[in-house]
């Protein structure tokens, strides 16, 4: 029996927050192979269509593998010629649904995904994982971001009672980001952030984070 | 790691303490006091080895005591060994010892994890030296100078740091010689930086 026993080159956090009148996702660009940082220029991101974008941690063969099956779906709708678009809430069904499929056949496809867009001037952000579990939140974070980041987010979001201009959205991405380069032993200090707005989709990166480490000079030994 | 050079060391090491993929600790120093002329280098387990280097210090400040003289590098290199081979299915400590004493100057002793001992012009060690076997046989040189082991020491924790996941932070180096340690820190945009792909 054929079955996906471990995740081999993985990616770490993916975080996601909403803002007025959009939706903004970022991830770091590596691809870890165990404690290796293997891969440092891994693009995790991926813009689907004009209304969705897509990020993922967790094994990165397998990202690639249902990327690759989203950009057909893409070209087939285009071929149609029907004016229909791959809606957000669509691809999150359907997402959630290939991925509890294998989940039942224990070959999960073992990566975790973050789906943000805009759908009829409404914005949309849902997270599906290995399980199948899937859900929407107006604040989303995977891997070591879900300890680390998500409180950050979450105190954020409910301070401004959710509505957030897309530069306080993208400032507060940055500074979970800072923290998690900081304290996640499998990340980057290179990331892509990517802005779903009803103008459009725009990825920037790969950018480089500001770090400070000014606190390392009044550490001296351990007592 | 360390690095002999005619006059002293120059010892180095990241700043990363992690629990699995946690950082428990970004900014730690692991180039730890056991004299003013004696430093060690610490990987493996943090509570081993901090353990370890309490006791050692403690017994050399004894030691000096009682001989009224600073203790020589091989001496305390020495007792290190004796507690990490007489314990070693209890620990798991890789420990580099090095410093600068009267009779015979400059001085590096590598003791990994079974407890042996062996005295070397350089060695690496910790999860990131892996990646760098390679670097540091290539570059290294018998006649480096001071400045020339700083810069070879801080190019080789650079490119491990930055491909160990369990490595990372900053640099922390010492460079002890008769005068004692003069402490630098390499951080932020000053760390060495390589191809990046």
């Amino acid at each position: 029996m054929e079955r996906t026993l471990q995740p081999i080159t993985t990616g770490t956090s993916v975080l996601g927050v909403k803002f007025d009148g959009g939706v903004v996702i970022a991830a770091d660009t590596l691809g870890s192979y165990g404690s290796l940082a293997r891969f440092r220029q891994c693009q995790r991101l991926m813009k689907v269509n004009d209304n969705i974008i897509l990020g993922a941690g967790g094994d990165y063969a397998d990202y690639q593998f249902l990327t690759s099956v989203i950009e057909r779906k893409v070209i087939d709708e285009e071929c149609l010629g029907d004016g229909f678009n791959l809606k957000p809430k669509s691809l999150y069904s359907w997402l959630t649904r290939v991925l509890y499929n294998r989940r039942s056949r224990f070959d999960p496809l073992w990566s975790t995904y973050v789906v943000g867009g805009l759908q009829d001037d409404d914005v949309f952000l849902g997270y599906v994982d290995k399980l199948g579990t899937a859900f929407e939140a107006p604040t989303i974070a995977t891997g070591y971001g879900a300890y680390i980041a998500q409180p950050l987010l979450r105190d954020h979001w409910e301070k401004n009672k959710g509505k957030q201009t897309v530069e306080e959205a993208r400032n507060l991405i940055l500074s979970c980001l800072r923290i998690l380069f900081y304290r996640d032993a499998r990340s980057l200090d290179k990331y892509q952030i990517a802005t779903v707005t009803k103008d459009g989709v725009t990825i920037e990166g790969p950018l480089v984070l500001d770090t400070s480490w000014d606190i390392a000079d009044v550490i001296r030994g351990y007592e | 790691m360390a690095v002999e050079f005619d006059g002293g060391v120059v010892i180095g090491a990241d700043s990363r303490t992690t629990t699995g993929a946690y950082i428990a600790n970004r900014v730690t120093d692991k180039l730890t006091r056991i004299t003013d002329h004696i430093y060690c280098c610490r990987s493996g387990s943090a509570a081993d080895t901090q353990a370890i280097a309490d006791i050692v210090a403690y017994q050399l400040s004894f030691y000096e005591m009682e001989l009224e003289e600073p203790p020589s590098v091989k001496t305390a290199a020495s007792v290190f060994r004796e507690f990490c081979y007489s314990y070693r299915d209890s620990l798991t400590a890789g420990i580099i010892c090095a410093g600068w004493d009267k009779r015979d100057g400059g001085q590096v002793y590598c003791i990994p994890l079974g407890g042996m001992l062996v005295r070397q012009p350089f060695t690496i060690g910790g999860s990131g030296s892996t990646y760098v076997y390679g670097f540091v046989d290539a570059n290294y040189k018998p006649d480096f100078d001071k400045e020339a082991c700083v810069n070879f020491v801080s190019n080789t924790l650079a490119l491990a740091m930055s491909r160990d996941g369990s490595s990372g932070g900053v640099i922390r180096l010492g460079i002890i010689t008769k005068d004692g340690i003069e402490r630098r820190v390499i951080k932020g945009k000053e760390v060495p930086r390589f191809f990046e792909g």
